[in-house]
């Protein structure tokens, strides 16, 4: 029998309202689903399944606020599943030697002689973490530090159709502030900052647009997404979270992208697996999850999932940004306009279109040495923009 | 240039720009005034306003002409010429 509990939707998130179920006893749902919608002091989200099963027992009624973890409802596994619908994409289930887990988990677990396969993990993709198990030990994790998940500034509440409870700027403001109160007391912050010469990749965008019909241009925001996710092959320290004392890197790459609300406030949602997806896949993923933002319609797994966060204010007219790290991640990565400036090269003086790129990281897990080296390979890609 | 074709160019502007700006209140727009400080568009937005535009009107504008589209009567005007020119082609 699976679980369907209150997900944690940000790092200071504590409990959250359950607005309204998208499923009722008895419906098949397949991994990834939305099944609810859940509203938290910051926002509407939709809310995904994470197994494949078929839905058991409504355990809290629309409308209630319950803390994080708590069980919202049953799920009985595909395996055990009668069901006339077609079946549910099996969901293996994984040998004790392969559950994913972290290090804090698995000697936890040994601590307690908890089978990790009998735990079902909260972490990303499944991954059980050390709260998991103390609760699978009958005991209450403490509320901080939060398991990885937390790049919620503010509500994704929509402008034409709020989906319930209307927008709330006080509360929103109120929940920036603490996050980011937080993430200055516990974050050694260290900053970096470089300036990148963009006149190839300038040359090499204005020829793929030019080529490109109106729906399918780029825009450079996307190439530097592109670039920022590729450069963390080379210092992957920046990518992951510092949970339980300890760094935890990411062998994926979800980027957290800042997403400013026309109402005021920002989120700031995950493009997963940017380093696995072409420039022109950033980009369209880029303008599904800006609308999707703004309407209100982001997705639990998009909340809860960034490894590292990137913010560009160039459109804002600003020279350089300098951020502060959303927790449990490690980095943020900061990029101002786009504008022509001097520029001395090789002796010669000429005028190119250069980026300011700034880097706010974690002296806890890197220091300034390191982040150096990943301005140098966002640097460095940027020059080869064709190969990006 | 007929008074319909102007009308219809300048909805199609309105519907595009209250798409990406969807608390921008148009009777009060400085017509003459930077759109993109007047609605707070950024280059993502002023993309999506440029796909608005065209899936209206079929209009497809270059990006070395989207200097060209700084204020509503001057995206008005650009796209009745885009228009016309498309018509006569």
């Amino acid at each position: 029998m699976g679980e369907f509990r209150m997900p944690s939707l940000g790092a200071d998130m504590e409990a959250g309202k359950l607005v309204e179920w998208k499923v009722a006893p008895g419906d098949a749902v397949q991994r990834g689903q939305v099944v609810a919608l859940v509203e938290t002091e910051k926002g509407v989200v939709e809310v995904e399944v994470w197994e494949s099963g078929v839905v058991g027992e409504l355990l809290v009624e629309p409308g209630t606020k319950v803390p994080v973890g708590t069980l919202l409802a049953t799920l009985a596994g595909p395996a055990s599943v009668a069901a006339p619908q077609p079946p549910a994409a099996a969901a293996p289930v994984p040998a004790a030697s392969h559950v994913l887990a972290s290090p804090a988990a698995k000697q936890l677990a040994r601590e307690h002689g908890v089978d990790l396969a009998s735990v079902k993990g909260s972490g990303p993709h499944g991954v059980v973490t050390r709260d998991d198990v103390l609760r699978a030990v009958g005991q209450e994790p403490p509320r901080a530090p939060a398991p990885p998940s937390a790049p919620v500034l503010a509500a994704p509440a929509p402008p034409a159709a709020p989906p319930v409870g209307g927008f709330d700027a006080a509360a929103m403001r109120r929940a920036i502030a603490a996050t980011m109160a937080r993430s200055k007391r516990e974050i050694p912050h260290y900053y970096l900052s470089a300036d990148i010469d963009l006149t190839r990749a300038r040359a090499w965008l204005d020829a793929e647009n030019a080529r490109r019909s109106v729906t399918e241009r780029l825009l450079f925001a996307s190439v530097l997404l592109r670039a920022s996710a590729l450069a963390i092959r080379e210092v992957p320290e920046i990518n992951g979270f510092f949970v339980d004392e300890i760094f935890r890197p990411s062998q994926a790459v979800h980027v957290g992208v800042a997403i400013s609300l026309r109402q005021g406030g920002l989120v700031a949602p995950a493009i997963h697996d940017v380093d696995r997806k072409s420039v022109a896949d950033v980009q369209a993923a880029l303008l599904d999850l800006v609308a999707r933002a703004r309407a209100g319609r982001l997705r639990s797994s998009e909340m809860s999932d960034p490894t590292i966060t990137v913010t560009n204010l160039g459109d804002q007219g600003v020279d350089a940004v300098f951020g502060v790290i959303y927790r449990p991640q490690v980095a943020l990565v900061g990029f101002g306009r786009v504008a022509e400036r001097p520029w001395a090269s090789e002796g010669m003086l000429g005028v190119r279109a250069v980026v300011t790129a700034t880097l706010a990281a974690d002296h806890r897990v890197s220091d300034g040495h390191r982040g150096a080296v990943y301005l140098r390979a966002i640097d460095r890609l940027l020059q080869k923009p064709e190969e990006l | 240039m007929t008074a319909t074709r102007r009308a219809d160019v300048e909805l199609a502007v309105e519907s595009a720009l209250a798409a990406v700006a969807p608390e921008a209140d148009f009777a009060t727009l400085d017509r003459k005034g930077n759109l993109r400080e007047q609605l707070d568009i950024d280059s993502m937005d002023f993309l999506n306003f440029v796909v608005g535009v065209h899936r209206a009107l079929g209009v497809d504008v270059p990006e070395r002409d989207y200097a060209k589209l700084a204020t509503f009567d001057a995206c008005v005007e650009y796209l009745l010429a885009a228009t016309v020119s498309s018509a006569r082609t």
